[in-house]
């Protein structure tokens, strides 16, 4: 088998707000074509090192690699080089409300090539077409459902076909239905276009469909990865907690029990 | 808690780190408007003339009412004044003087500031708290260059327009109470309004407009950009821009007039 390309490379890394560790030495890779999942708890991390992998937030030590060059200090026109290669999107789907749908997705390639607007329009309709949302052009993102958003801002992600997408959370607050549709893009994409996914998210049922690989972050540290099957049969306990969505475990959801009374009476 | 000293303390680092960050937007934003156009990266002419309408067009019916009335009470309070001495006349360059001087830049400031300041605040705030300044630079695109700049445009030319047009309005609104109520001839109170009123008067208030659209435009989207906290952080932006706004307007209002009238330039 021919040797695997690694797109993206975390060496140690360290990361915290304040007095608060957030990521206390990750160490990952991510190879290209591959679906790889981030999951674990809300707080453990993964937005954070979400958002260190497309440069937005630089580390305290360790280094990111992305697509060949080192981002750990990489600023303006130079991390901007990068990033066009990439795609993002968030929980929130962030769509420039100011703007109509069609906009949203044109933004990136008006300002990125020097394509003919007509061009430009088709590419538009063709990545709105991949997200099933051809013919919506005109409205704006105020007049669509959440699921709607999460694809036009999906479509945006893709606009500059870019090699790596990252999907923040991109389930959360969809219902069942909707949220498959969004798995099966997530694959499809992937698949068509033959792009890297990194996805961050708690949602299991997303995970076991959509991941090649998976890697659980646990207080800022991987705990594991691998490939479903693997974390379905891992005999690590808190990856079995949380893949069963058990509340008994060794992961504390109340964890300073024992000062209760004193910072009651304090 | 905190003990005094320390609340004192950070409150001034806070402070000290807020107006190192306004002038670095401020250089930020200088930068892209210099050299954008040799790295073929201008703001687009589209959204400067969307915020120039906004910032510009969409405040005339205020600034016009406001500087009526300025106007028409300068004339009233001072021909009251006036009277005693028989100079009754002197409320023409009276009013068209403080109108260009002061009261006409100041008080369109205040408005825009307003007006404008807080808008700008809120809708970047918003973005900000939801993700979409975060996007931008996702998409390889510098939020100075693309949100900054064309409110920094718009307002640094459009408020010395609103200040033009405040000051001939205000100097109407007198012109309406010296001509109709205390009976001075229309020719007469023109002559005086701009006889005595010297061309120093214009720049200078015109200045100091540029000065406050600067103020005003750095404020509002550092502040916004700076938007911590979901809605209750979009609110306490916009009311914090339009108050540092309105501080620093009234505080560089008195360092100009200091500067043109007190001293030798």
């Amino acid at each position: 088998m021919k040797e695997k390309e690694v797109v993206i490379e975390i060496v140690d890394l360290h990361k915290s707000f304040g007095s608060r560790n957030i990521l206390n030495g990750i160490d990952l890779e991510v190879y290209r074509g591959e679906t790889f999942v981030i999951m674990g708890g809300s707080g453990c991390g993964k937005s954070t090192l979400l958002r260190h992998m497309i440069g937005n937030l630089k580390p305290d030590s360790g280094k990111v690699m992305l697509l060949g060059d080192e981002i750990t200090h990489h600023y303006g026109a130079q991390l901007d080089e990068v990033r066009k290669k990439i795609g993002m999107s968030f929980q929130s789907s962030a769509l420039f409300d100011s703007m109509t749908v069609g906009e949203n997705v044109n933004l990136p390639l008006k300002e990125h090539t020097k394509l003919e607007k007509s061009v430009i329009d088709i590419m538009v309709t063709m990545k709105l077409e991949l997200v099933g949302l051809r013919g919506f052009e005109n409205l704006m993102p105020s007049e669509l459902s959440g699921g709607m958003k999460k694809r036009v801002g999906l479509a945006r992600a893709i606009a500059m076909d870019p090699q790596i997408i990252f999907y923040d959370e991109p389930t959360a607050g969809l219902d069942p239905i909707v949220a498959s549709v969004v798995d099966k893009l997530i694959i499809d994409l992937s698949k068509k276009l033959a792009i890297t996914s990194v996805v961050v998210t708690h949602d299991m049922k997303s995970v076991m469909a959509i991941a090649d690989r998976i890697a659980m972050l646990y207080q800022g540290k991987v705990l594991e990865v691998g490939s479903p099957d693997e974390i379905r049969g891992s005999k690590n306990e808190m990856v079995q907690q949380f893949i069963n969505g058990r509340f008994d475990g060794p992961i504390k959801f109340f964890q300073q029990k024992d000062n209760y009374l004193e910072s009651l009476t304090q | 808690m905190k003990n005094p000293i320390e609340s004192v303390g950070s409150t001034f680092i806070g402070l000290t780190n807020s107006v190192i960050g306004v002038l670095a937007l401020f250089f930020n934003t200088i930068c892209w408007i210099v050299l954008g156009p040799f790295r073929g990266k201008m703001a687009s002419r589209q959204s400067v003339v969307w915020q120039m309408v906004f910032a510009g067009v969409q405040s005339l019916i205020i600034v016009f009412f406001i500087s009526l009335f300025t106007g028409i009470v300068i004339a009233m309070q001072s021909a009251y004044q006036l009277k005693q001495l028989g100079a009754i006349v002197y409320v023409a360059p009276m009013v068209s003087i403080s109108m260009a001087r002061e009261l006409g830049p100041v008080f369109t400031a205040l408005v825009v500031a307003g007006r404008v300041g807080s808008a700008i605040a809120a809708e970047l705030g918003t973005m900000k708290v939801s993700e979409q300044i975060e996007a931008l630079e996702t998409i390889a695109l510098d939020p100075v260059r693309f949100l900054v700049v064309p409110r920094f445009i718009a307002l640094v030319i459009m408020l010395p327009c609103l200040t033009i047009l405040s000051d001939i309005i205000g100097i109407l609104g007198g012109l309406i109470v010296g001509v109709f109520n205390l009976q001075i001839n229309l020719y007469r109170y023109l002559t005086f309004s701009f006889d005595l009123l010297t061309l120093k008067d214009i720049y200078t208030g015109l200045f100091k407009s540029v000065v406050f659209g600067i103020v005003i435009a750095m404020v509002s989207c550092y502040v916004g950009l700076e938007t911590r906290g979901g809605a209750e952080g979009v609110g306490k932006s916009t009311t914090l821009s339009v108050v540092i706004s309105f501080i620093l307007i009234v505080l560089f209002d008195c360092i100009l007039t200091g500067l043109f009238y007190f001293s030798n330039i």
